[in-house]
């Protein structure tokens, strides 16, 4: 409970102070849907086809489906597929998951005909290490990559492109904003647009905001991907949000009309969170979610609790059927970005055991995303990893020989891209007619950690300036023009660059990241082929990755001491 | 269009679905609230006002009536009262509604914010989550979102209940400032699960806004 209990006990007095008790912890309800996995109301797998039309799913008659039911059974299941797959024996696929003979193409097929209970039966029979095995397997671009958050409490724009500028040279694939205060959300777009190209060509921008505003700034060549359409397992949750499974879908054509990449978001917990999980568990929901996000013919998903990790990981298995979650949304054969986001417990052990199973599974993206400034100015609430853990996460990626999609960086380095971020950033702002941005503010960014180190801005002005734009329909191609006006030619170089792909097209692949090299890794081009040792991928085929990742600027060399 | 045995038999049980969903309201939904502190008499189906100096206080389905604290345990009349409060010192006058047909707290604050004669609403849930609205929004978008209700104190409820009023005024106000907690939301995140949990099983399918009469007592 909330509440702190005093003990007589010293030992449960000093046990009752640790941060792992400050996190609440919940008995399971299955009546309302207060589990992991285990829901009054779940229901055992069935199929029957009649037709090639899908009339009877898990035990409900489809005159009976809800809408989610309808839009999973008739765009997500193969109707020919189903009829064998259905048939298979649930162990027997479980087993063909961690088996690094069954090729990751032949568990994709045999999804294809899964109903959402059998998902659940299949994935519940394993235990945590198979799977990360299932994971490793499963997932789709054979590089592992990394996101980022990248707000601050108070919506500072110099501050946001130096963060973001700092976070592409740390080695982020994606970035996104959310805001303080929502109208600000354009100019938070501009700082993360213009910052996150300091260093190279290539981070991928979104900012999370209501969703009608997201569009409209993407459209408008502000962001360069978007992550915040959610999509729920139950049909009440779905109409809270003013939507049904084809307004989503209309919604993620409507980005594919600009070349925007899109992923959905959901994960457990939403529906439990919103009161509406009508007694069944939070992973048979989630499953829904994905298996949705499929049909819709969305190239990935956020998923793995997301905002509702504090609830998912309050319960029994909470963290287990997490993973599990993120392993269905690979055998969806969907970029996933798993989470391992939103801060749920204090305690460094638990977060440590949340996340770097995933770390070393490897996933498209392993945070989505990870605090690139102190969680103190997350605006997401809070992030399970922020900027101070940057130094373990590094140091761990070198004792394991993992890559977790950062690289070490000097002190100089970042200096120079935050102080080019600021400056590019006041540029803009003069440019544009927007409330000045001082010397000393760049300064600040420069060397700041948060928020708490730069002068006051007045953000009143800047939320005047924010729907000045909005009327005066400012898009990217002006964000350009002054970048390109005001020195800054290479930065408004990039941005274009950034543009250029939305018509081009190949970023629409599942799984796509842009390198440094301003080159498209997807899972066209950089499918996952692990099939156990020797193959898929591993440092020791990067000798020059592994020597970025091992380099960390803390090591001494023989020559230090002579 | 051909009318089909089906057809009917769909209609019908959709009809007796939503019956059973909506039971016939009682005409006084007041039930005493925190210690007996708060009434909330039921006054029919809101209607949308015409007094460009209102603000329309949007509450959640179970607030007052089955719920009767915030998260933080705040009781609901003290922080009702401070919001009035607060939007009275600004000269405006406070309006309450209750939102019955859902507990999510943007489309209560769109729905009040539709209500207010000045198009400017509040929407406050059970657990004391709150956000300030404008009628023209998306419902899920917002003037102010204060997220974290465990850290709003009765001084906030206040300040936010005169921003309201401000932005009835025509105002354009600093928003109400936050401080971020981030131990708080690992502690009262399942907590507001619980507590959502109870509040829709208020929710009538369907159901009008209802205006409400607040009678305080010492």
């Amino acid at each position: 409970m909330a509440e702190r209990k005093e003990f007589k006990n010293k030992r449960f007095q000093i046990l009752s102070e640790k941060p792992v008790n400050r996190h609440t912890y919940l008995k399971d309800w299955p009546e309302v849907g207060i589990t992991a996995h285990d829901g009054v109301n779940d229901p055992k797998p069935s199929i029957k086809i009649e037709n090639g039309l899908v009339v009877e799913m898990d035990g409900t008659r489809r005159e009976d489906f809800d809408m989610i039911e309808r839009f999973v059974a008739d765009y997500f299941i193969d109707p020919e597929q189903a009829e064998k797959s259905m048939t298979m024996d649930s162990t027997a696929i479980a087993k063909m998951l961690v088996d690094i003979c069954v090729p990751r193409e032949e568990i994709i097929q045999i999804a294809k005909g899964f109903t959402p209970a059998k998902f659940k039966e299949v994935v519940t029979q394993l235990d945590e290490c198979e799977i990360m095995m299932g994971i490793h397997k499963l997932r789709a671009r054979k590089r592992p990559g990394n996101q980022c958050h990248c707000t601050n409490e108070p919506d500072n724009p110099v501050q946001m492109a130096a963060d973001c500028a700092e976070a592409r040279l740390r080695g982020f694939d994606e970035a996104e904003a959310t805001t303080g205060v929502a109208p600000i959300a354009p100019l938070n777009s501009v700082a993360l647009l213009v910052g996150g190209q300091v260093p190279n060509v290539g981070l991928l921008c979104q900012n999370a905001v209501e969703e009608a505003v997201e569009l409209q700034l993407g459209m408008r060549g502000l962001t360069t991907y978007a992550e915040t359409v959610s999509v729920y397992g139950t049909e009440r949750v779905f109409a809270d949000g003013d939507d049904t499974p084809w307004s989503k879908m209309f919604l993620a054509s409507a980005y594919a009309s600009r070349g925007l990449k899109l992923r959905f978001t959901s994960g457990s917990g939403s529906e439990v969170q919103m009161g509406a999980a009508e007694g069944k568990s939070m992973l048979y929901h989630e499953i829904k979610c994905i298996m949705l996000t499929r049909g819709a013919g969305v190239q990935g998903l956020q998923n793995g609790a997301v905002s509702c990790n504090g609830i998912a990981m309050s319960v029994a298995g909470g963290v287990n059927s997490v993973h599990m979650e993120n392993l269905v949304t690979a055998m969806c054969d969907l970029e996933n970005a798993s989470s391992n986001d939103q801060i749920f417990s204090p305690s460094d052990l638990r977060r440590a055991a949340r996340t770097f199973p995933l770390m070393w599974a490897g996933t498209d993206f392993i945070f989505s995303g990870y605090g690139c400034m102190p969680n103190y100015d997350n605006m997401f609430a809070g992030a399970n990893f922020d900027s101070n853990d940057y130094d373990d996460y590094l140091v761990i990626q070198r004792d394991l020989v993992v890559d977790g999609g950062l690289r070490p960086v000097t002190e100089e380095e970042v200096t120079a891209v935050r102080n080019r971020a600021a400056r590019a950033i006041q540029a803009v702002y003069r440019e544009m007619g927007w409330p000045e941005i001082t010397d000393e503010e760049v300064e600040a960014a420069t060397y700041a950690n948060g928020s708490r180190d730069m002068p006051p801005r007045d953000i009143r002005a800047d939320l005047d300036a924010a729907r000045e734009m909005m009327k005066q329909r400012v898009t990217g191609v002006d964000i350009i023009r002054a970048l390109a006006k005001t020195g800054f030619e290479d930065i408004a170089e990039r941005i274009l660059k950034m543009q250029i792909h939305k018509i081009a097209g190949d970023f629409l692949h599942t799984s796509a990241i842009i390198t440094p090299e301003n080159k498209v890794l997807a899972a066209v081009n950089n499918l996952n082929d692990y099939q156990g040792p020797g193959t898929g991928y591993r440092l020791q085929f990067y000798p020059e990755r592994w020597n970025e990742i091992k380099s960390i600027p803390q090591e001494s060399s023989p020559e230090d001491y002579e | 269009m051909q009318i089909s045995q089906e057809m009917v038999q769909q209609i019908v049980s959709q009809v007796l679905a939503e019956m059973k969903a909506a039971p016939p309201q009682p005409s006084v939904s007041a039930v005493l609230a925190a210690e007996g502190k708060l009434t909330l008499r039921d006054k029919g189906v809101a209607q949308k006002g015409t007094n460009a100096k209102e603000v329309v206080i949007g509450v959640a389905p179970a607030f007052g009536k089955n719920l009767h604290y915030t998260i933080k345990k705040l009781p609901h009349d003290q922080i009702l009262r401070e919001i009035m409060a607060g939007i009275e010192e600004e000269g405006c006058t406070a309006r309450i509604v209750r939102i019955t047909r859902t507990g999510d707290l943007g489309h209560i604050g769109n729905r009040a914010a539709k209500l207010s004669g000045s198009g400017i609403g509040i929407g406050l849930q059970s657990k004391g989550t709150i956000v300030i609205h404008q009628k023209d929004l998306f419902p899920l978008t917002n003037l102010e979102l204060f997220p974290l209700s465990p850290i709003l104190t009765l001084e906030k409820y206040r300040a936010i209940g005169r921003n309201a009023a401000k932005y009835a005024k025509g105002e354009n106000p600093t928003p109400v400032p936050v401080k971020l907690d981030e131990t708080v939301l690992p502690l009262y995140q399942p907590i507001a699960v619980l507590l959502h949990n109870k509040e829709v099983l208020d929710i009538v399918h369907r159901g009008d806004d209802i205006e409400l009469e607040a009678q305080f007592k010492e």
